[in-house]
């Protein structure tokens, strides 16, 4: 029986930490690219699983079955938001591409209240959760197996491995992905070599957004749509992109996959139930110890700096 | 028996073995693979003025970079007045008598000429923090004191006009003799100047040794020198160490170091 | 030459001079602050008791994230240690009717030892992260903070004392107007003082290049504990003004919104300048009730997409906030920034 469980809340944490790694992905292109924290990828998750929803429901009103309103949702919510974190930094942060970091930080930590704080407004979204059409959600989260292992489950890991893989054929096969890496690598030389590098910072934006929307779509089926949720999510993806070494696809692959682990292990498992709140404090407690004992995290590498 | 003798006179005038100020033994700096420094034998008394040249990467700011504890040393001893100060801290290093400049100037851009040398008479420690809240008259008389005497310093750079622009706005000369006259309040017995002569037009570099002597003189400092000017090393300097990919390929007066064969083959290459 | 005498001096008034008007001004405050909560309209004073309560505050964070340059993210988790250790020892004593009587009493024990417990915080959120730099900083002190903040939703009592975690804690209201604003005066006091002396320059090297200031004899990693403590301390003292202030504290006030805020409230002023940070804290807390007195459907909502929008345009035109480094007095000429054109 504990194994059953144990093995239940393995799965279960597997699903997590893909969905982590989707949107961490975002988080580490954006900050190996332009060394910043991009505050507001959280709210384009956000955003991602609002549009899917609307889409969704219309889909669902119109008689669509449930792998095709799936489809179609993805789809919409992905091209909204590659079509939203272009604009972002198109309008937000190139602008301030030159100043000093911590300006940058507080506009994108102003682009993301921004975006929480228009979705609330009823007209909008409003501030009460919704939940995705019910013939979805009971498709896709019917388990099947001896594991309890659901549609969503498999998708997410699918997914998010599918994504990893294509994203790191791009950077290592293709000459976007060498440009992308040597506008990581070195950003003023990079521009003097004749790479575009505003273009190359949009293609992360935009890719990193629609990777973010398909986690927003996947996660509001499994729990609900609200304007806040890109909030914890947002912050535990970012601490995956950290643990698994910010700038590394693989590492936030991993990140990811081992913060979710870690969290849904000790909420279902180690913890006795009274205590279970902790766990949320769990991605903060790591984050100290990455950040102290190896910033660079698992599969970054550090760069020293000359006096 | 000899009654106790005072110390460093012995019967017959003969002196003791002479310690200098500052002693590098076979100096060692290693990064990964990277020898930048090896076996580096240095030693630099008060009222010196001595060079360190050589081509870029030869291992010069490495030199300073150690001996300022920005850098530990791999093997080899750093010794400051018969302590080693290898592997300290560089707030440590300062507060035993050692100042720098740097190769790219350093100056606390967003703060005034004024409060850029004033940051360098922070002496006490946690005694100061209650003095500065209750200002008692004897923090506030030492507080002007102090100000007195960076205004002072201020004046024998020559800027003493421009003390509360913000330094950024200073003009490159003034900026690199700001980046000297902060150095100089740390109260240091020894100067590491840091290619103070760059990026200067010929009449600045002459002011610079001007007042690079005077500094050695009124100061009582010793100072060692990276500079890639010949001409200004060759003129103010002692005394001058060549190195070439970290190692020592000459030691003497410019003269010798002039007509040395092995420089000259650094500098321009050997036989084609 | 400029002798010592022709230079504007961050000193206004001699330092015998400045001490006896503050112990003036605290002599006086009692009455005055009795005057004022008696005639004016009781939402008057709440949100009048707020905006002293944000000057600590904000001018706390300032030593922090504007003079020293840590960019501290996790500042209202400090309040909230503040606030739960005050308030928590005040309602046990209310609940044990020893309150009563003894409410100065409590404010002057209870209150410094919630900043100091929250200093003694500081000093373990400080120790280690301060060596880390500019976004991981800012990420680190945010997951302090919300480690704090998370602890406290999940404690229901420490012992004989009752925390009440995420449900709440009602604390009997026993500060107002003198207290809060007492320690508005020692906090700014401490703070101005601290940043104009020469100590306050190393704070400054300190934010503007850390390892020059090393190289000229300052204890750089000294200076930003310093910081951090005596910036907990105040933030600790805000967390307990606001618990005994306002008859509710909830550990869902004290998050990383709350944090931000403080932060946007420095960079508005300019970070650095101590009058500045007080005027937005002023502005950021007055406008906003100002708003929400407009007789408009969602407001509030209305009231959080503008004061974002505000934000990003602010950092879009004038990042360096409203006085950038200056105080508020201090002409033109000083900090005089390089001309366009380049070097005269």
């Amino acid at each position: 029986m504990i194994l059953h469980n144990l093995a239940q809340q393995l799965i279960y944490g597997l699903s997590v930490g893909a969905t982590y790694a989707l949107i961490a992905l975002g988080y580490t292109m954006v900050y190996g690219t332009l060394r910043l924290i991009n505050f507001a990828h959280g709210d384009v998750y956000m955003v991602g699983a609002v549009v899917g929803f609307y889409v969704a429901s219309w889909v669902t009103r119109s008689g669509g079955a449930a792998w095709i309103t799936l489809t179609v949702a993805l789809l919409a919510a992905m091209a909204a938001c590659a079509v939203l974190g272009y604009c972002i930094e198109r309008f937000a942060y190139r602008p301030l591409r030159n100043r000093p970091r911590l300006v940058l930080l507080i506009t994108a930590i102003g682009v993301s209240l921004l975006l929480e704080n228009t979705f609330q407004l009823p007209a909008v979204f409003g501030a009460t959760p919704r939940y995705y059409p019910q013939r979805m959600i009971s498709s896709l989260l019917a388990p099947f197996g001896v594991l309890g292992l659901t549609r969503l489950d498999l998708l997410s890991l699918v997914l998010s491995l599918a994504l990893v893989g294509f994203i790191t054929w791009i950077i290592l096969r293709t000459r976007t992905g060498l440009a992308l890496r040597a506008v990581s690598f070195r950003f003023d030389t990079a521009t003097l070599m004749g790479i575009n590098t505003d273009r190359i910072i949009s293609f992360t934006f935009v890719f990193g957004s629609a990777l973010a929307a398909v986690a927003g779509v996947l996660n509001a089926i499994r729990y609900q749509v609200d304007p806040l949720m890109g909030i914890m999510w947002g912050l535990k993806a970012f601490i995956a992109a950290v643990l698994g070494g910010i700038g590394s696809i693989t590492g936030a692959l991993l990140g990811g996959l081992l913060l979710g682990m870690v969290e849904t292990l000790l909420r279902g498992v180690f913890l006795p139930a009274s205590y279970s709140g902790y766990a949320d404090a769990a991605a903060f407690v790591i984050l100290i110890l990455i950040l102290l004992i190896k910033p660079t995290g698992l599969l970054g590498q550090s760069t020293a700096q000359k006096v | 028996m000899d009654a106790p003798q005072a110390c460093g006179a012995q019967p017959g005038g003969k002196p003791l073995i002479h310690v200098p100020l500052l002693e590098i033994t076979n100096l060692c700096v290693q990064f990964g693979g990277l020898r930048a420094l090896s076996q580096f034998n240095f030693a630099l008394d008060p009222g010196d003025l001595v060079g360190l040249i050589g081509p870029n990467g030869a291992g010069k700011t490495t030199a300073f970079n150690v001996v300022t504890g920005v850098y530990r040393p791999s093997a080899g001893r750093v010794i400051l007045d018969g302590r080693s100060i290898g592997g300290r801290k560089p707030f440590q290093v300062n507060r035993l008598g050692v100042a720098r400049t740097f190769q790219n100037i350093r100056l606390f851009e967003g703060m005034s000429v004024f409060d850029n040398v004033l940051v360098s008479f922070n002496r006490s420690g946690m005694g100061g923090v209650a003095g500065t809240l209750v200002r008692t008259p004897g923090h506030e008389r030492i507080e002007h004191n102090r100000e007195c005497e960076a205004l002072d310093l201020l004046a024998v750079f020559g800027l003493a006009g421009r003390a509360d622009d913000l330094s950024s706005s200073l003009p490159y000369g003034q900026q690199r003799r700001l980046e000297i006259a902060r150095a100089l309040a740390t109260r240091p017995r020894i100067l590491l100047l840091d290619e103070p002569a760059a990026g200067m037009n010929p009449q600045e570099k002459v002011d610079l040794m001007e007042m690079i002597r005077l500094l050695r003189d009124r100061f009582r400092v010793g100072i060692w020198l990276i500079e890639h000017d010949m001409k200004l090393v060759m003129s103010i300097c002692q005394r001058i160490t060549v190195l070439d990919h970290g190692e020592t390929i000459a030691v003497g007066t410019p003269q010798e170091i002039q007509d040395n064969p092995k420089v000259i083959e650094a500098y321009l290459g050997g036989p084609a | 030459m400029t002798e010592l005498s022709d230079r504007p001096s961050s000193r206004v008034l001699p330092a015998w001079a400045a001490n006896f008007v503050i112990v003036l001004v605290i002599g006086t405050l009692w009455p005055v602050a009795r005057l004022t909560a008696s005639q004016l309209n009781p939402y008057v004073v709440q949100v009048i008791l707020l905006i002293g309560i944000n000057i600590v505050m904000a001018t706390s964070l300032n030593l922090i994230n504007g003079i020293t340059g840590q960019f501290s993210l996790g500042h209202a988790g400090f309040a909230a240690v503040g606030a739960y250790v005050t308030g928590v020892l005040v309602n046990y004593l209310a609940a044990h009717d020893q309150l009563a009587g003894h409410e100065w009493l409590a404010m002057i024990v209870f209150l410094p030892l919630g900043g100091i417990i929250a200093a003694a915080m500081g000093l373990v959120v400080g120790i280690p992260t301060l060596r880390l730099t500019g976004d991981y900083l800012a990420i680190a002190t945010l997951g302090f903070g919300e480690i704090i903040r998370i602890v406290i939703t999940n404690t229901n009592r420490i012992g004989p004392l009752e925390v009440r975690g995420s449900q709440g804690l009602r604390v009997p209201v026993i500060s107002n107007l003198f207290w809060t604003y007492l320690w508005v005066i020692i906090c700014v006091v401490c703070v101005w003082r601290l940043v104009h002396s020469i100590k306050g320059k190393a704070f400054l090297a300190v934010r503007e290049d850390e390892i020059a200031a090393a190289a000229m004899g300052v204890n750089t990693t000294f200076y930003k504990v310093l910081a951090f403590v005596i910036g907990a301390f105040f933030a600790g003292v805000g967390g307990g003004l606001q618990a005994t202030g306002f008859f509710l504290i909830d550990p869902k006030g004290f998050g990383f919104m709350q944090s931000f805020l403080y932060v946007v409230m420095v960079v508005l002023g300019g970070s650095g300048s101590v009058t500045g940070v007080i005027l937005a804290a002023i502005v950021l807390t007055w406008l906003p009730e100002q708003l929400r007195s407009l007789k408009s459907l969602h407001v509030e909502d209305l009231r959080m997409v503008t004061f974002s929008l505000l934000l990003i345009v602010m950092m879009l035109v004038r990042p360096e906030g409203l006085l950038g480094r200056r105080e508020l007095w201090w002409t033109r000429r000083r900090l005089a920034a390089p001309s366009p054109a380049g070097n005269p």
